[in-house]
């Protein structure tokens, strides 16, 4: 025992007491089961103990931390146009929405703004980072439940997503394109039409999946009722993204905040869902991942001319200040909390990730359903390992 | 007819080793080629193995090829012996199966009275085998798919049973190769052209036996005992190399065998309906039968795996308290039902 934390002498003693109150009402022995940390359902090395009464959960409890990169003190060690190649790992999935937030931050330090276009393919690449990052969970999920055909497809279409930001920022999962003041580069000549199309084809994908997965009798068996969180659990546990709006809050911080990005020069819908079970968060994801499509062409038809970089100094000193910028990232709200001195790089980054929160329900929700059931559930929280162990 | 009979016994004998490595191997790599490989790939937009052999049809060799020479790794607090018995228990419980399939007027292994008894007796021994695997593993994931699989597997022995049992009712008969000749010899109200296949006048019981030889096989959406998203494959995680390839060839052959015996149900076996050939009973049947009464039958195998793979891969998979409502609550009640109703038809007609 000596060798623990104490997180972990605490779960155990929870273990153990899990045990004894079992033992005494039901007089069977439970099972440790340790889903993780190498295990297919967790996306990377999430840990979660279980405490088992048949195949019960009585007791769960989350160990994160197995692939903590440190990337929050790392920046300290980095200059501030550095920085985004670091963030970029955070949710692999959707790199380039890990960008904006940091970005905007030092921005607002530095008391630039970046022109009108620049903002415009900002979201744009945000919006398509959240199809990318959204429509790889919707095949994941199917594979979660153990229908292995449509992850096959969501790999298929996310191709053209990766594609269209490879042909913008050159790279495919860690653009590191946004810089302080503006972008890298303008777009390439044919890429908004390309783009168009690629949008059509990915309504297609989710209307395909619509029919495969979600109008299935045993998918919605599966999911309709299973872990239901309610609003204000939702809101103490500060859960953000989809998540909460499945719960019904109707909380989106593209529409309800004012930041330097284009996403009020669109009319779009924000979907929510009364029910709060694991169904409603996958359909809330499956409606954004539609509705972000829209989004792209609606933000293509009113693209502006104009530069993509404001007038920057060549060597980027932030001013002294602290600045907190947060977005509505694809996982949830991801903010930065930027702290500077007045030297080349940060002197201090809080990073706040939407998957750190989104599990931290965990607990609360997982006990008393069955162990197919904790896949579910966690497949539909939809977390990504780097965005919970930055 | 009986040429097998002019041979010495131990010819027999060979013949019919060979005759059951053929039945239950031929199939077995036929499926995982045709269904594993490439329908399941084509389903998903690719292209499936293309390097080994012309479209990839050695990969199966080389996957083999690949089992056998893998390090044969045990857990070290596995109970060894049983660790090691318990695939060839499921394999054993195939080769069993197989012994009363028959293939032609002449082409059996063995045909005794009770065979569709004795067939569903000898398909729940693999039960055994997948509950001692999961036992014997020394892991958690391993003993929580073993008892998965125990409990599905008992909850769908009994709708098989009793699916079977209205086509028993029909034939007045529980040798297979009567049941066989019943169909084929068969009638639908006069109407002789086609037989009297009993997926016609048994469908509920052919769907009933379907749903159960899915479950019987833990194929998606029943593949909680594998589950290879929650459990890790279940009873077969702590599993590696040749005795995973057991395993494997169990799981697809013993597909291709129930195949073959709801062939031999409901699609008229090896037959083809008399009337076309002026025949009346089994002493009219050609020799020639034995030759094309294995063909014939590998057709409609593939056929009913064809269904039982489709349905693998397309649907997402049921919560154990479910699948177990299912068989209960539908199943059961259906299948009773529908010996009821036969038993009620046989009277009348």
């Amino acid at each position: 025992m000596t060798m623990l934390g104490d997180r972990e002498r605490l779960s155990y003693i929870a273990s153990q007491a899990a045990d004894a109150r079992l033992n005494v009402e039901l007089e069977t022995e439970g099972m440790t089961l340790n889903i993780g940390p190498q295990h297919p359902a967790t996306h990377g090395t999430l840990r979660i103990i279980c405490r088992l009464d048949g195949e019960q959960v009585v007791w769960a409890e989350p160990s994160a931390g197995y692939m903590h990169r440190g990337y929050e003190k790392l920046t300290e060690v980095r200059t501030f146009p550095q920085v985004t190649s670091l963030v970029n790992r955070i949710d692999w999935l959707g790199s380039f929405a890990n960008e904006v937030p940091f970005i905007l931050a030092a921005e607002k330090l530095m008391d630039v703004v970046a022109p009108p276009r620049a903002q415009h393919i900002r979201t744009i690449l945000f919006e398509l980072s959240r199809i990318a990052n959204v429509s790889l969970f919707l095949g994941d999920l199917g594979v979660q439940l153990g229908a292995i055909t449509p992850v096959f497809m969501a790999f298929r279409d996310r191709e053209y997503v990766l594609n269209l930001i490879e042909g913008a920022t050159g790279g495919r999962f860690h653009p590191n394109f946004d810089r302080i003041g503006g972008l890298k580069d303008d777009l390439p000549k044919g890429w908004i039409d390309e783009t168009r199309s690629v949008m059509k084809k990915l309504r297609t994908f989710c209307d395909e999946m619509e029919d495969l997965l979600f109008g299935n009798e045993i998918f919605q068996s599966r999911t309709r009722g299973i872990g239901v969180i309610p609003k204000d659990v939702a809101l103490q546990y500060g859960l953000s993204g989809p998540n909460l709006r499945a719960s019904g809050v109707d909380y989106d911080l593209r529409r309800d905040q004012k930041i330097d990005m284009a996403w009020d020069k669109v009319d779009f819908k924000v979907w929510t869902h009364p029910d709060g079970d694991s169904f409603a968060r996958c359909w809330i994801r499956l409606q954004e991942t539609r509705e972000a499509t829209l989004i792209v062409e609606k933000l293509l038809d009113t693209l502006p001319a104009g530069p993509v970089m404001a007038k920057v100094p060549r060597i980027i000193k932030v001013p002294e200040g602290e600045a907190w910028v947060s977005t509505e990232n694809p996982l949830g709200e991801m903010g930065y909390y930027v702290v500077s001195k007045g030297d080349l790089g940060p002197f201090r980054v809080k990073i706040r990730s939407a998957s750190f929160n989104n599990i931290s329900i965990v607990p609360w929700l997982l006990r008393g359903v069955y162990v197919p059931d904790v896949i579910t559930i966690l497949a539909s929280l939809y977390f990504i390992l780097g965005d919970i162990d930055r | 007819m009986m040429i097998a009979l002019t041979f010495p016994y131990w010819a027999q004998s060979l013949l019919r080793v060979l005759g059951g490595l053929v039945a239950v191997l031929l199939p077995a790599g036929t499926i995982v080629y045709v269904f594993l490989f490439k329908m399941m790939s084509f389903m998903q937009s690719r292209l499936g193995p293309m390097e080994a052999g012309p479209y990839g049809s050695m990969q199966l060799f080389a996957e083999v090829g690949k089992w056998l020479q893998k390090e044969d790794i045990m857990p070290e607090r596995a109970d060894h012996s049983i660790f090691r018995i318990a695939p060839l228990i499921v394999l054993a419980s195939t080769f069993l199966l197989v012994a009363v399939v028959p293939f032609g007027p002449d082409a059996w292994f063995t045909n005794f009275e009770t065979g569709v008894f004795y067939a569903l007796a000898v398909s729940s021994i693999s039960v055994l085998g997948i509950l001692i695997a999961g036992w014997s593993s020394a892991n958690k994931y391993s003993l929580l798919g073993g008892l998965r699989a125990a409990g599905q597997l008992i909850a769908y022995e009994l709708p098989m049973v009793l699916a079977v049992v209205g086509v028993v009712i029909q034939a007045g008969t529980m040798n297979m190769q009567q049941i066989v000749v019943a169909q084929n010899a068969g009638e639908i109200f006069g109407w002789n052209g086609l037989g009297n296949p009993y997926i016609l006048t048994q469908f509920i019981g052919f769907a009933v036996f379907m749903v159960a030889v899915q479950a019987e096989l833990t194929q998606a959406p029943f593949d909680m005992p594998i589950a290879e998203s929650e459990l890790v494959s279940g009873y077969m995680t702590e599993y590696s190399g040749f005795r995973f390839l057991i395993f494997f060839i169990a799981e697809f052959a013993t597909a291709g065998v129930f195949a073959l015996i709801a062939s031999v149900l409901f699609l008229g076996g090896w037959g083809v309906p008399f009337s076309w050939f002026g025949w009346h009973g089994m002493g009219d049947v050609s020799n020639w039968m034995n030759i094309v009464g294995p063909l014939i039958m590998f057709t409609k195998m593939m056929g009913l795996v064809f269904l039982i793979m489709w349905i693998r891969f397309s649907y997402p998979r049921f919560r154990e308290d479910q699948l177990q409502r299912f068989a209960w609550k539908v199943l059961i009640p259906v299948s009773l039902v529908n010996i009821m109703l036969t038993a009620v038809l046989k009277v009348v007609f």
